[in-house]
């Protein structure tokens, strides 16, 4: 299949994760859609790699290849670790408000 | 130093360790800089690399975290009883600072900016009983994260587009000619979550909530140390990768930083609180740092450097005070130079400073990016710009002033019992600094040319 197929499927992913971010209003439920923001980054890295291997340029140097994927590897570690402090940092607005609607976030304006 | 929280029972304790180690570092940093033989040699296939100017940047952020420990390191207990956690946090955020000044991939740049994130959302969350705190962290999270997620987007961009199909930023050989339609996007999306970053307009929104609701002693490393290392970053990827490609972003790059200047500098006019007037006029801060990516020449790096150390000198200083004051607006400051005269005299140095009069490093340093864009030939209307909103800033940073000497105040406006005289000494130390720098600036630029 040719790369705009992937690049487009990327792109649509990411686009339904910004809606959500900026429209949702459960703070779960934003956290997921930046998930899925950082995953349509994966599959448009692991295809653009796999866009190198096939060309010229791959075949004479495999690092250009590898390089993307070991990228998505260094994504999903640190996608862990934003995972634990973000859920962290909810629980602790939950524990003080008992709700986790951003809604509230609107109290330091005033 | 995390775990070592667990055994020592001490709260002294990691102060002083935290101040030792940063001593060594800096040592270390001084030896490498001035002899060009590294201590340690670690093979990171190119992935870091450090010339001078990346060196002298190191330093002067650890210089300055090392007053930010002397000055405030006995207000950390104040937050929370988990003081060591602080310190190991804020070595990790230090630990991201260097990748970040170094970086020579883009892998290393969102290495880099993801650990001085991380631990800085925990750091803003760390008064969990106060609602404030945990809204402040809970939208910077938010902001970050989403930012991060775009400035992927953008790196994956600049992979799929260039014809080496490489992460190192030198290697990209852009050309100077139109940019294919993956470079371009690419751009624009890391420019987009770099101004997100270092809180440029329009994408600043976030900066006053977050540096009012986080623990005031954060607040201060969050707006100098932090800040000043995601500048430096924008401008070395924006030089490295794209500086050949400048004729083409350079408009935008004008428009942000106009923004910036703009919405800075006039919203903080009306702002009441001192620590939210301080973290708008970060923002406008942020837009005189941008005139450095908008020249991107020589001076511009020197100018970098120095802003640097001057904006940080003069923050970390006012947050030092602002700790300990029992009101944080404006009227909080009035009557300080009849109590407190040393601290008063300080505070207004540092406001001088900020402000950018002559003789202190805040006018070298924003003379030097003035003289940088004005090099650069292209869009002069940005520099009488940049003067005049320099002439606004003048009018609330006097605000301060104007209530430390004009005007009575029958109670006591600072908790007396906290002010030690070591510390006293100390804001001396920084305010007398950045008079000396302001004198000879010179003094950082030289170690440039080492």
């Amino acid at each position: 299949m040719e790369i705009k197929y992937y690049i487009g499927l990327a792109v649509a992913l990411f686009c339904i994760g910004v809606a959500g971010v900026l429209t949702r209003r459960n703070a779960i439920i934003i956290f997921m859609c930046i998930e899925l923001m950082l995953n349509a980054v994966n599959v448009l890295l692991v295809a653009f790699s796999k866009m190198h291997a096939l060309s010229a340029l791959g075949k004479a140097m495999p690092s250009v290849v590898s390089d993307g994927q070991l990228f998505v590897f260094f994504i999903m570690v640190v996608a862990a670790a934003e995972v634990s402090v973000g859920l962290a940092i909810i629980v602790m607005m939950y524990r003080n408000v008992h709700a986790v609607d951003v809604n509230f976030l609107n109290r330091l304006k005033n | 130093m995390m775990l070592g929280g667990a055994f020592i029972k001490d709260r002294r304790t990691p102060v002083y360790l935290g101040i030792g180690g940063l001593l060594a570092i800096l040592a270390a940093c001084a030896v490498e800089l001035k002899t060009g033989r590294p201590l340690l040699v670690i093979d990171v296939k190119d992935m870091l690399h450090a010339n001078s100017f990346n060196l002298t940047f190191i330093m002067v952020a650890l210089g300055c975290t090392l007053l930010y420990f002397l000055l405030n390191g006995r207000d950390f207990e104040k937050v929370g009883p988990h003081v060591s956690e602080y310190f190991a946090l804020i070595f990790f955020i230090l630990c991201g600072v260097s990748i970040v000044a170094t970086f020579n991939t883009l892998l290393m740049l969102f290495l880099g900016i993801e650990i001085i994130s991380i631990p800085l959302y925990i750091l803003t969350g760390s008064d969990k009983r106060n609602l404030k705190s945990n809204e402040a962290a809970l939208k910077y999270f938010l902001m970050g994260s989403f930012s991060t997620g775009i400035m992927l987007l953008g790196i994956a961009f600049m992979y799929g587009g260039n014809v080496m199909g490489t992460f190192f930023i030198n290697n990209m050989n852009l050309g100077s000619g139109p940019m294919p339609a993956l470079i371009g996007v690419g751009l624009v999306l890391l420019m987009v979550s770099m101004s997100f970053k270092v809180s440029a307009a329009p994408f600043h929104f976030w900066t006053p909530d977050v540096y009012d609701g986080a623990p005031t002693v954060f607040t201060s490393f969050m707006a100098s140390i932090v800040k000043v290392a995601s500048f430096f970053a924008f401008v070395r990827l924006f030089e490295s990768a794209f500086g050949t490609l400048q004729s083409q972003w350079q408009t935008l790059v004008a428009v942000i930083t106009a923004a910036t200047l703009i919405i800075g500098n006039l919203t903080a006019v009306f702002q009441q609180s001192v620590k939210r007037m301080l973290a708008y006029s970060s923002i406008a801060q942020a837009g005189f740092m941008l005139l450095a990516l908008f020249a991107l020449n020589d001076t511009a790096k020197e100018g970098l450097v120095l802003y640097a150390a001057a904006y940080s000198l003069a923050t970390i200083g006012l947050f030092a005070v602002l700790v300990k004051m029992k009101d944080y607006t404006v009227d909080g400051f009035n009557g300080l130079s009849k109590q407190q005269p040393l601290l008063a005299l300080t505070v207004t140095i540092f406001l001088l400073s900020l402000t950018g009069i002559p003789l202190t490093a805040g006018f070298q340093a924003k003379f030097y990016m003035l003289w940088a864009a004005i090099q650069n030939g292209h869009h002069f209307w940005l520099v009488i710009l940049a003067v005049l909103c320099a002439a606004i800033s003048a009018y609330y940073y006097f605000r301060i002033i104007q209530a430390m000497y004009f005007r009575e105040n029958s109670e006591t406006v600072m908790n007396e019992w906290d002010i030690t005289p070591s510390f006293k000494y100390l804001l001396l130390i920084t305010a007398v600094l950045i008079i000396v720098l302001g004198i000879f600036p010179n003094l950082v630029i030289d170690w440039l040319h080492y």
